[in-house]
């Protein structure tokens, strides 16, 4: 084992390739390793930087396992109530207009308890991002169906597996949102693998620029892994996603704006 | 002063509001105030300000949250069954300190009800209303120039104890027409707020959440919040009297049913009867030293709580007089409002006054 | 609530169906006293009963503070139509005054404790050249029979509550109001 003093000496040395964002704070994420939160908030994070936008930066913070993502992000955040992110963003925007407004929900906070709120924020034009985290599961409260949950997917509260009959479908949130005339922005990626990573990153920046730009409400549905209460192995729970979650809930852009959709930036 | 204008209680709220500076209005429709969105949807675009007609209550309480947290003046309102679903946002409203202004305009309940004048959300405005430890400023105008000057009071009082604020009105209030003097923009204070979420503009992080995990910490939270209370009701307390000075029956009553009370005062002291009248302004913080004083004044034999309810704001009369002298209830229910001779009448019965 | 003045406080009902005109023939009566710097309530019937057809308002011009805004038992009564006549004749204060629309109102029994005055001020409003003026004709009655204001706060609280699109129309409104006026 080589000592600290010469490691230390290699590293001076050492060319950066990457670093923390600055918009990104250095406290340790509290979610389960593994668990793709993490990245997802570096793409954020990442494109709050590259656009240069920290210090107009208002977040709003779910109620589900990232409703401590504000203590992540260098920026303004609220923290709201489960369901209503789209609501406060909403109150925050149209008060602070010249601001950036993103909020960061997961599949129960923003398909179930606040599906109203998400579509009449979208349905308005909102002219705000959403982060949604789709991993067919209610993380924080312990692995309860989702409304995204697949057929025949064992959950704490379908432990038979989803029944159809009884439970319904998953539900397609973009593919629903994607016929609003004021949703401007709109695009299904996932965190599985590096080049997914990179298109997801870029999705979330037109999303941003979408915003910056004026022209309507932007949202990223992120398909992510809860390797915690799936109960598998994050390559297992990669291999799931890709076999099982994908095939419903294809990898699409939905929707980018037209040239004439631009009013200006802000 | 300015001169008076005739205007109903709903539009006066709204033009003290917009006097005020306040200019972002959420709200969701539902009768008895649908006169306060509709002008402020008309007037608001005219003020550069903002109205935004949410997709329910619910979503309308949250926007005044975000609103509210970037620190402008911000308000929404409702009646009774509304104002229910909004109760989750305000409690979030309250631990997270929002300034902000609600107004109910109290219906006819339980349930759907009816839309007729009452005052049986007072335990709910006046104990909190949402679940958890915490409390709203409660104000109670009783006449359409009140509601324009409680407007202003009300926003003010949001921000110099950051902190949600309620007007409790109702439907006859809200509805009727009466002279008023509308208040100055001149004398509207500023308050500054470091603490909004408008963007980091190179500070560290603003924050405004309701969340505290650690029970120490939510604890100490709370207690915080609690001295601000104390502080609210050392210092902010109104209510008038009427009538007390030589009074040995002596009803409290708020809002619209105070002003058939004083009418009622009127007809009992040509009657010869000593009837007073205490009506607090403010319901949060209550007016529980000026009950016990007169409780303990050898002229009183006793207290009627004259309200439209089956007795609400009597526990908190009852909690003032504390056993000193008998307290009795006068409610009418469901949206029925008494006449003047009918709270007399009731009143000579609880007391056998000749 | 002084008894000094023993025109006022003067309570007033309005009563008749909806699109009568009843609601604005109370807001001009609160405007022409609130000119003459008195205290002035109006309050109207409002939601579903509304719905129903029928509406009415209650106005109290007074020399001091008013307190309850709703009254039992009204000095003047201004009578539209036939169901607020049943509904609200019994309710009128001994030696009140009813004021009502003779031309549509018909086979009650009337009062012989209060002064009843009939009009026929459909036939009025028309001969003027519109039926919607039948709530100024009675409006001119109630400031003739209750002196409660002058003929100059009147006229300005109709301007004021006039929009500047419909001025054009006041000259005949003040018409309406002579013409109810002759009625005592
Ligand atoms: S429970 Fe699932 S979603 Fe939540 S932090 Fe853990 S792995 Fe991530």
């Amino acid at each position: 084992m080589k000592d600290k003093a010469k490691i230390l000496e290699e590293v001076k040395t050492m060319k950066k390739v990457a670093t923390r964002p600055k918009c990104l704070s250095d406290r340790t994420f509290h979610y389960c390793p593994g668990c793709t939160h993490g990245v997802v908030h570096r793409l954020v994070a990442e494109t709050i930087d590259e656009l240069a936008i920290q210090e107009k930066t208002i977040g709003v913070a779910p109620v589900g396992c990232s409703v401590f993502a504000y203590w992540y992000f260098n920026t303004d955040f609220s923290q709201a109530a489960h369901g209503r992110a789209p609501a406060v963003a909403t109150g925050i925007k149209r008060s602070v207009p010249g601001s950036v407004v993103f909020t960061y929900q997961g599949d129960g906070d923003l398909a179930a308890i606040g599906t109203a709120e998400i579509i009449h924020a979208a349905n308005r034009g909102e002219k705000i991002t959403v982060i949604f985290i789709n991993n067919a599961i209610y993380g924080m409260t312990g692995g309860q169906m989702a409304p995204t949950s697949l057929i025949n997917q064992k959950t704490q509260t379908s432990p038979y597996g989803r029944d159809s009959e009884t439970m319904g479908y998953p539900i397609r949130v973009s593919e629903m949102l994607s016929g609003f005339e004021g949703v401007k922005y709109l695009s299904r990626v996932a965190v599985d693998t590096p080049a997914n990573i990179v298109k997801a990153k870029a999705a979330i920046k037109k999303a941003f620029q979408t915003q910056l730009e004026g022209k309507g409400f932007s949202m990223v549905e992120v398909l992510s892994i809860c390797p915690t209460d799936w109960g598998m192995n994050v390559p297992d729970s990669k291999k799931w996603l890709q076999e099982n979650m994908i095939p419903y809930y294809p990898l699409k852009e939905f929707k980018a704006p037209k040239a004439e959709d631009a009013k200006g930036g802000e | 002063m300015a001169s008076k204008v005739l205007m109903k209680g709903n539009e006066a709220i709204g033009e003290a509001a917009m006097i005020a500076g306040c200019r972002h209005y959420f709200g969701y429709p539902i009768t008895p105030q649908s006169e306060l969105p509709a002008y402020l949807a008309k007037h608001m675009p005219k003020r550069d300000g903002v109205f935004v007609q949410a997709e329910s209550e619910v979503a309308a309480i949250n926007m005044v949250y975000g609103s509210g947290g970037t620190g402008v003046r911000v308000m929404t309102s409702s009646s009774s069954p509304g104002i229910s679903l909004k109760q989750e946002g305000i409690s979030y409203i309250a631990c997270a300190e929002v300034p902000c202004l609600i107004v109910n305009v109290v219906r006819g309940g339980p349930g759907l009800g009816n839309i007729a004048p009452a005052q049986s959300d007072y335990f709910q405005a006046v104990k909190g209303g949402g679940h958890g430890d915490y409390k709203l400023i409660v104000l109670s105008p009783s006449s359409v120039q009140e509601m324009a000057d409680f407007t202003v009071l009300g926003f003010d009082l949001a921000d110099k104890y950051r902190t949600p604020v309620m007007m409790l009105s109702d439907g006859y209030l809200g509805q009727m027409m009466e002279p008023v003097a509308l208040p100055e923009a001149t004398n509207i204070k500023k308050y500054d707020k470091p603490w909004a979420t408008i963007g980091a503009r190179g500070r560290g992080q603003n924050l405004i959440s309701s969340i505290h995990l650690v029970p120490e910490d939510m604890e100490k939270h709370i207690e915080h919040l609690y001295k601000k209370y104390a502080e609210i009701e050392k210092n902010e307390l109104l209510y008038e009297e009427y009538q007390c000075g030589d009074a040995e029956y002596v009803m409290v009553s708020y809002g619209i049913t105070a002003r058939i009370c004083k009418t009622a005062c009127v007809m009992a002291r040509e009657q010869g009867i000593k009837l007073g009248l205490l009506r607090p302004k403010t319901l949060w913080p209550f007016p529980k030293m000026p009950i016990s004083k007169l409780a303990q004044s050898k002229n009183v034999k006793g207290f009627i709580s004259v309200e439209l309810s089956t007795g609400q704001m009597i526990e908190d009369v009852r909690l003032a007089v504390n056993g000193l002298k008998p307290v009795e209830l006068f409610g009418r229910t469901g949206g029925v409002v008494p006449t003047p001779n009918e709270v007399l009448t009731n009143v000579k019965r609880l007391f056998s006054i000749k | 609530m002084s008894k000094k003045n023993n025109k006022f406080p003067l309570n007033l009902v309005i009563a008749g169906f909806g699109g009568q005109g009843v609601l604005l023939a109370g807001k001009l009566i609160a405007e022409a006293g609130l000119h003459e710097g008195r205290e002035v309530s109006w309050i109207p019937s409002y939601g579903p009963e509304m719905r129903g057809g029928t509406a009415n308002c209650t106005v109290i011009l007074s020399d001091s503070e008013i307190g309850s805004p709703v009254v039992e038992n009204p000095d003047v009564l201004m009578i539209l139509n036939r169901p607020s006549m049943d509904k609200f004749l019994p309710s009128l204060k001994k030696d009140g005054i009813c004021i009502y629309n003779k031309s549509i109102i018909e086979g009650f029994t009337p009062r012989s404790d209060v002064k009843m005055i009939a009009i026929p001020a459909s036939e009025i409003a028309d001969k003027i050249g519109s039926t919607k003026l039948l709530n100024m004709v009675l409006v001119g009655s109630f400031m003739a029979n209750s002196k409660a204001f002058s003929e100059e706060s009147l006229a300005y609280a109709l301007k004021k509550s006039t929009s500047a699109k419909h001025q054009n129309l006041l000259p005949l409104n003040e018409k309406a109001i002579l013409e109810g006026a002759k009625y005592i």
